[in-house]
């Protein structure tokens, strides 16, 4: 279970006039994530759509310290962040470190994993937005199979996603966590939670993108839910090594009404040169994941 | 009370890391700096040096970490070698263009491909142009000083600083080395005062998206556009000469030991021919002159130690009289020649310095150089000269030059 649900806090750190798209389901994640870290608390970003949703010199739009930092480096700009507060006996600062899926999954894996081994004091965010959005809509490790992007314009993604959550899980870490930025509270809730706990933390956010994935901007929330429904993203947390659901996954296990991925992948134009053996694949890609999820929850 | 010791570069190089009350270090092990970064790990672990090190997995982290904990307030340090130090390229225009007052020690080494673990200045050579001061010791006296010093002149000017030795010449050999006494480089170096700081209390975004031209802030007041961050650094750099000659300055009137300042002279006065050279390299031309002067030839030495900023006011200065110059140097910039010699060329531009300039490639991946065989060199380039030879093609010392035919 979650922790029982916190009174979101009333404070906005992310002020009006930021330079996300609309529609865009970072900034929304985002806007709850700073809540719930709230004032104590210092950013590291590297290249990313975050680093152009922050704002351009002299001017930003977000309230909280922020150092950005070269692309590969995420994991280790927090990492000195953390030595240079221990250093000056600042021990009471959450550190946090966020990064795109390309950031993490793939040219900041490296310095993710040092930290990670390392039991960095700090939390690690990736908002997956399953391609280089920032760089418009290039395959990442984290896209899926069947996926148009503009490095994979004709034959789609043929690889099926980095299961990074099960590499970060193996670097043994007191707390991961899953969650969407089409469900606010439960990713409220695991930030609230997370910033409670000591050493690495890792926290992935499904965040969809209206013009990567080809949807209209009014829909992000309604996307982000069906990535749930349909199992292809699922929202849990492992505290631990403990795992558990959460949220609406939680309900799909106890009432066994998850949607074919069918209903997620229809809605947007990324999946439509999308082959029958490509969908039969994936399906059968999100069931065996599913299927383990499940069988550890019990 | 100071106190002689017997100890290598890289000894001497951590021994300065700890008398600067460094607080933050990060650094991946690599030849030839290898002992440098345990040697600091010893002083950490057993309490001598209070400090964080940080092991990280690459040195692209390394000067991650060092660029955070620096941008936190934290006074800190790193060190590498070739392949580390190209790896951290990218990071070093970071630390730079972040102003960061970040120190390293780069123990020079060849660069692959094929690998070559030993001494030459190419992997330093090629990083000149990333916005770093870049200081070449001469010996491991000098690495110690001059790490103190490189603190106190970053510190002043919001410039990293890189403290240049040579691998295995110095890095591996033991020499006698006075050791400053800690408190009166307590009161030569104060504690680091950061003119930014990443806190809650003062919430700012460090390094963001900049346009390239000038922009308002929210009050109204015009900030800098790309190009004029880029203009301040230059002109951070440039301006940078007068703190390393006075921090110089001041270090040798607190520890008695003078190392020149941008450059320094070994019997250059009445010199009808100078050697120039940086580094330990510099040391054997020394030697070298020594040996020319014996058989009456009037020789001397210019061993530059700064690099950037480049000592141009000085190199006029103390080359003005020469006859000839010869440039020997552990680096080349590929498809021209080497780097000290073009530089030193374009210091001379515009002036009335005439001197004939014989540029000498030497002791690439530790190929090894004596003193004689400059010595030789110094005597072939002045018969060359004498015979009118006045602009000969840059020389590879002690290298098999022949190329056969193919085809």
């Amino acid at each position: 279970m979650p922790d029982k649900l916190f009174k979101v806090n009333r404070e906005e750190y992310m002020l009006p006039g930021n330079r996300s798209c609309q529609g865009c389901g970072l900034s929304l994640a985002y806007r709850y994530l700073l809540k719930a870290l709230r004032e104590n608390t210092i950013l590291t970003i590297p290249a990313s759509c975050l680093t152009v949703l922050h704002g351009l010199y002299p001017t930003t739009s977000v309230a909280i310290p922020c150092l950005n930092c070269t692309f590969p480096s995420t994991a280790a700009s927090a990492s000195g962040i953390v030595a240079g507060l221990n250093a000056l006996n600042r021990t009471d600062i959450t550190v946090v470190a966020v990064a795109g899926d390309g950031g993490t999954y793939d040219i900041g894996i490296q310095a993710l994993s040092g930290a990670a081994e390392r039991g960095t004091d700090f939390i690690f965010v990736c908002y997956d937005n399953e391609a280089y959005m920032n760089t418009g809509t290039q395959r990442s490790s984290a896209t899926p199979m069947g996926a148009l992007t503009t490095t994979t314009p004709i034959l789609t993604k043929q690889q099926n996603k980095k299961d990074m959550l099960k590499i970060m899980e193996a670097h043994d870490l007191p707390y991961l966590a899953s969650t969407s930025a089409a469900f606010p509270l439960d990713l409220y809730d695991k930030f609230v939670r997370a910033k409670r706990i000591k050493g690495t933390r890792y926290i992935e956010i499904s965040a969809p993108c209206p013009p990567g994935w080809i949807y209209p901007p009014k829909d992000t929330v309604k996307i982000g839910r069906l990535a749930v429904e349909t199992g292809i993203f699922v929202l849990f947390e492992i505290e631990d090594g403990k795992f558990r659901f959460t949220g609406r996954s939680k309900t799909l296990v106890e009432k066994g009404s998850r949607l074919p991925v069918i209903n997620y992948l229809e809605r947007q134009g990324r999946f439509r040169k999308m082959s029958i053996e490509q969908l039969t694949q994936l399906q059968k890609w999100v069931d065996t994941k599913w299927n383990e999820y499940v069988r550890r929850a019990e | 009370m100071s106190n002689v010791q017997i100890m290598t570069g890289n000894q001497a190089a951590a021994m300065g890391v700890k008398l600067s009350h460094v607080q933050v270090i990060s650094a991946y092990p690599i030849t030839p700096q290898t002992p440098l970064t345990e040697t600091i790990s010893q002083l950490v672990e057993g309490g001598e040096l209070k400090a964080e090190y940080i092991r990280v997995e690459s040195e692209h982290s390394v000067l991650a970490v060092c660029i955070s904990a620096s941008a936190v307030g934290a006074r800190v340090f790193t060190s590498t070698s070739s392949h580390g130090l190209l790896y951290m390229h990218e990071q070093l225009h970071w630390a730079a263009g972040s102003r960061l007052p970040i120190v390293m020690c780069c123990v020079n080494r060849g660069v692959g491909a094929p690998w070559s673990i030993f001494n030459d200045q190419q992997d330093a050579v090629a990083q000149r142009d990333t916005g770093w001061i870049q200081i070449y010791c001469r010996n491991n006296q000098e690495i110690i000083d001059t790490v103190i010093q490189a603190y106190r002149i970053a510190e002043a000017v919001y410039v990293p600083i890189m403290v240049c030795y040579d691998g295995f010449v110095l890095s591996h050999t033991m020499t006698p080395v006075e050791v400053p006494d800690a408190d009166l480089v307590r009161d030569f170096l104060p504690p680091y005062k950061p003119h930014m700081i990443l806190s809650p209390e003062d919430p700012r975004n460090i390094n963001p998206v900049i346009f390239p031209w000038r922009r308002q802030d929210p009050e109204g007041v015009l900030r800098d556009g790309y190009m004029e961050l880029r203009y301040k650094l230059q002109k951070a750099i440039e301006g940078a000469r007068e703190a390393i000659v006075t921090t110089n300055r001041a270090y040798a009137e607190v520890f008695g030991r003078d190392h020149g300042g941008m450059l320094w002279t070994y019997r250059a006065d009445d010199a009808e021919v100078i050697l120039t050279a940086m580094g330990s390299l510099a040391s054997e031309a020394t030697v070298a002159v020594d040996i020319l002067r014996e058989q009456g030839i009037k020789a001397g030495v210019v061993g530059i130690r700064v690099f950037r900023p480049f000592p141009k006011e000085e190199v006029r200065e103390v080359f003005v009289n020469t006859g000839a110059i010869l440039v020997f140097e552990k680096d080349i910039s590929y498809g021209y020649e080497g780097a000290l010699c073009s530089d030193l060329k374009a210091a001379f531009y515009g002036t009335g310095n005439r001197a004939p300039i014989h540029n000498y490639i030497v002791g690439l991946g530790g190929r090894d150089v004596k003193a004689r065989e400059l010595a030789e060199a110094t005597l072939s380039s002045l018969e060359a000269i004498a015979s009118g030879n006045t602009e000969p093609k840059t020389q590879w010392l002690n290298c098999d030059t022949y190329l056969p035919e193919t085809g």
